[in-house]
């Protein structure tokens, strides 16, 4: 028995769009069009399709189309009460795979690397590649859906995924204190998120309503803490750290910040400074983009590496 | 004639081999490399039931460095490669294929570092599972993956086959559990790769790696995610009188939206086994049982517990037990994990198997697979992670019966069906080794297996990182050009 494709006329189409030849680039809603390089001018641009394809909430696993707004996504898995760990800021399932940024409640929702099982996408030469699996739990192959994840469409057009889906917690609050971050993080079990601003701190509780109470109440012990309508809002710029840097990193590089705490992740005014990779890590990343896009025709002018 | 016959065939005695020893020797030291026959034996085989490794020298390195040269001096020599945990898989992922230098990891056993802030561990790749999550004891953390095996299987070896374990249904595989890996690229070059900040630049090749089954280099020193100890356990046992029952109760839980930290299920001749082995307290009367924990802050799983056990009651469960102490959940666990012990009581030889298939299909899956195994006239025992999905039907027999294991391989090969067939894939955790490679395009087309092969060609050009392995006879063909390289030598 051979494996038996079930590519539809979406993907087929889809494929035939990005065809074999041509510089060609894919978008989202451009909601983060800036990130690892501007695209060549001139570069034809298409998007993924969109649509739920299947939703088994009973499995906590959906297949939706790369052009669907995590919105929509959202919107469909609330009515079985389920999320997945995608950030919604706008954009769409494929761009935010392809850019692999997680959400605010990282530490509650999990991280989009994991939330992937399986993945389709439309290579250099105009296929459908499938990778992964639909399944929750699997070592079946080499793990090219991971690969795929953050890649901005570099090594392929991503225009399918299966991700895993997860109950959404029966109360959520957020609250605010001047509290030391660090003494919230050890003295929680399971906060969603914890953001720290320097001055002030907002925590994300999650779960069962006792849990949350008792989380709560156990704050309230140690300080001052007040209900807040929502967390803090966010300066312009991403970065990425090891999670306790933020207590020794230099404020005046950031300005204004918000911190992820136990995450890593800091919004601030000011970008973080080019990360660099090893040479070692350069020669592969650069032999990857030769293997799965040897003319460099995908999103053209999008670089995570050093490649020409 | 198989693939692994031709792979012996092209494997040519060589005159060159002293020298490629002698300097293999000098780069490390007399003792840490081996080249007698019973070590040769001993390493060429892992836990699975096959038996057609071969393998060149054995290293036994105990630094990065030693690890590079160990590379370097195999390129020269044209020669592959093939790393070695503890030996405990069950794919045949270990198998040396092509007299490879075979690089045992397991003097590289030191927990470098416990970053409680950042909730990270540095370790060697030949820490000792168990060992970990018992240095992180007095801390109030452990490692999250508990495989079966914990107490002899390899970190690097987890990494390598992304294993999984029982409590892994919440908290994620390995692959969600390492941050960092320091890998050694097969031409010797060193390359760290992902990070301790949350978004690493660049492609995420640390998640191209775990699972790669040492096909992709050797990994050195691995960052893993230390997890909090919970404040609360509850471990509930179910007992039902038909496994169906007990497989509808599984996805009923899911269904329900719960995720419990484990749940797993053994048959009752497992269980019968199990109970003779170490007296844990299963009841050995019921069909099936279920073991659910449940973890988190009291009043949580409180309600969870409650709910499960309503669950169970709906569905048939004829008692519901909750563990009372933590000696009765402690002797519960050992059970369920030295299951495959107790099989060794019982029959000489058993074939482990490893599929994952969508929840709701659990029970029609099992009622097939006991079907398959009646008419092979084998015996099947059921212990699996039934909350994944993840099936492990295990085939007792004696290998010394005339045509067994080939009758155990056609009924593996029927229960493998059954699983894709429902929608589900060949290896949970276990890995693909030698072992499914030839079912691997059921389940891929030509060309998503070319391209698993490009990611492979992206670290390892020349294929020389345990060449054979997972991808099928024609996908991988430049593995076979590098076992075709071994020069005329004494390895037979
Ligand atoms: C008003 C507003 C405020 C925001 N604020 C923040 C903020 O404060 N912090 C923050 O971190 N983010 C912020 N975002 C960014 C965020 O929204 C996105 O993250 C989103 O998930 C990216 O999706 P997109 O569809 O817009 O992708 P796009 O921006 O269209 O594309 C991003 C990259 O992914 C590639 N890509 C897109 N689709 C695919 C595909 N199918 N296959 C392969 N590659 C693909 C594109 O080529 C491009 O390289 C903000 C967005 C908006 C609109
Ligand atoms: C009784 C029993 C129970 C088991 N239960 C489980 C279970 O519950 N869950 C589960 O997932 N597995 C289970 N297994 C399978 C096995 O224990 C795991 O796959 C384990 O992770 C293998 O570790 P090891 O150190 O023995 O690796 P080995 O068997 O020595 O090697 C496995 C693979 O890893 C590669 N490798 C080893 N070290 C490195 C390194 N440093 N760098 C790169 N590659 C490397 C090898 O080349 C090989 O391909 C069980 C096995 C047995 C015998």
């Amino acid at each position: 028995m051979k494996a038996t494709l079930k590519i539809d006329t979406v993907l087929n189409r889809f494929a035939e769009a990005v065809g074999p030849s041509l510089p060609i680039a894919i978008e989202g809603n451009r909601t983060r069009w800036g990130l690892n390089g501007l695209l060549k001018p001139g570069t034809s641009v298409i998007s993924a399709p969109s649509g739920l394809v299947e939703y088994k909430p009973e499995e906590m696993i959906v297949t939706v189309r790369a052009g669907t707004t995590v919105q929509e996504l959202d919107t469909c898995l609330a009515d079985h009460r389920q999320r997945t760990s995608l950030p919604d800021r706008g954009g769409t399932v494929g761009g935010a795979i392809a850019v692999g940024h997680n959400d605010l409640h990282k530490l509650g929702k999990g991280s989009v690397r994991d939330a992937v099982l399986q993945l389709r996408y439309v290579s250099a030469e105009g296929k459908v590649i499938t990778c992964g699996g639909p399944v929750v739990k699997n070592v079946t192959g080499f793990n090219l859906h991971k690969l795929m994840v953050g890649s901005f469409g570099t090594l392929g057009f991503i225009a399918e995924v299966t991700l895993r889906t997860n109950p959404t917690p029966l109360r959520q609050l957020w609250i605010q204190t001047s509290m030391d971050p660090k003494i919230i993080f050890d003295t929680l079990q399971r906060p969603s998120a914890i953001l720290w601003d320097g001055t002030t701190t907002w925590v994300h509780l999650e779960g069962h309503p006792p849990d949350v109470d008792a989380q709560y109440a156990l704050l309230t012990k140690s300080g001052k803490v007040y209900e807040s309508e929502t967390g803090p809002s966010l300066p312009a710029h991403r970065w990425s750290i090891p999670p306790v840097d933020i207590f020794s990193l230099e404020k005046t590089l950031m300005g204004r910040f918000v911190a992820s705490i136990g995450v890593g992740t800091v919004w601030a005014e000011q970008p973080q400074e080019e990360r660099k990779l090893d040479r070692a890590t350069l020669t592969i990343t650069e032999r990857m983009k030769k293997q799965f896009d040897p003319t460099s025709r995908l999103n053209p002018g999008r670089n995570l590496g050093n490649w020409s | 004639m198989s693939f692994i016959d031709k792979i012996k065939n092209l494997i040519k005695p060589s005159v060159f081999e002293d020298v490629f020893v002698a300097e293999l020797v000098a780069a490390l030291s007399p003792e840490r490399v081996r080249f007698d026959a019973t070590e040769r034996f001993l390493h060429s085989h892992d836990s699975s039931v096959f038996d057609e490794g071969n393998a060149g020298p054995i290293c036994f390195p105990i630094t990065t460095r030693e690890v590079q040269t160990i590379m370097r001096i195999s390129e020269k020599h044209g020669r592959s490669i093939v790393a070695r945990g503890a030996g405990t898989g069950l794919a045949g992922g270990a198998i040396p294929l092509g007299a490879p230098v075979v690089v045992v990891m397991t003097k590289m056993n030191k927990i470098l570092e416990i970053d409680i802030d950042n909730r990270v561990a540095w370790v060697e790749p030949g820490v000792i599972n168990l060992d970990l999550s018992r240095y992180l004891q007095p801390f109030g953390f452990h490692f999250a993956p508990d495989p079966s095996s914990q107490q002899v299987c390899t970190i690097g070896g987890n990494v390598a086959n992304n294993s999984g374990g029982p409590h892994c249904l919440a908290y994620g595989v390995t692959d969600a559990h390492v941050l960092a890996l320091e890998i050694v690229l097969p031409d010797g070059e060193v390359a760290t790769i992902g990070g301790l900040d949350p978004e690493p630049v660049g492609f995420d090749l640390r998640g191209a790696f775990i699972g790669s089954e040492g096909t992709l280099g050797i990994a050195t020193k691995i960052a893993v995610r230390i997890t909090k100890n919970p404040p609360t356990v509850r471990t509930l046992l179910l007992s039902f009188s038909s496994m169906r029952a007990a497989a509808e109760t599984v996805s009923a839980v899911i269904a329900a939206g719960i995720v419990p930290a484990a749940m797993e299920v053994m048959d009752q001749r497992i269980t019968i086994a199990v109970e003779s082995f170490v007296g844990a307290g299963y009841p050995t009367d019921a069909a099936a049982v279920l073991l659910v924990e449940v973890e988190g802050l009291v009043d949580g799983v409180q309600i969870d517990a409650s709910n499960i056990r309503e669950i169970g009651f709906k569905h048939g469960a004829t008692d519901v037990r909750v563990a009372e102490t933590d000696n009765e959940r402690e002797l519960l666990w050992k059970g369920r994990k030295t299951a495959f012990g107790a099989i060794a009581q019982i029959a000489p030889d058993y074939y482990l198997h490893d599929t994952v298939v969508p929840r709701s299909a659990l029970a029609d899956v099992l009622e097939k697979v006991n079907e398959v195994a009646e008419r092979y006239d084998l015996i099947v025992m059921n212990v699996f992670h039934a909350g994944d999905g993840n099936l492990h039907p295990l085939l007792l027999f004696d290998a010394r019966e005339e045509g067994m294991l080939e009758k155990v391989h056609a009924a593996g090969a029927e229960i493998m069906r059954i699983s894709l067939d429902a929608g589900g894939v060949l290896s949970g955790e276990h890995g693909i080794g030698i072992e499914k490679q030839a079912y691997m395009d059921e389940l891929f087309t030509t060309e998503d297996l070319n391209h698993q092969n490009r990611l492979r060609y992206a670290f390892d050009p020349q294929c020389r990182s345990n060449p054979g392995k997972i991808l099928p006879a024609g996908h991988s063909c430049a593995d076979i050009q590098s076992l075709k390289n071994v020069p005329q030598g004494v390895w037979g």
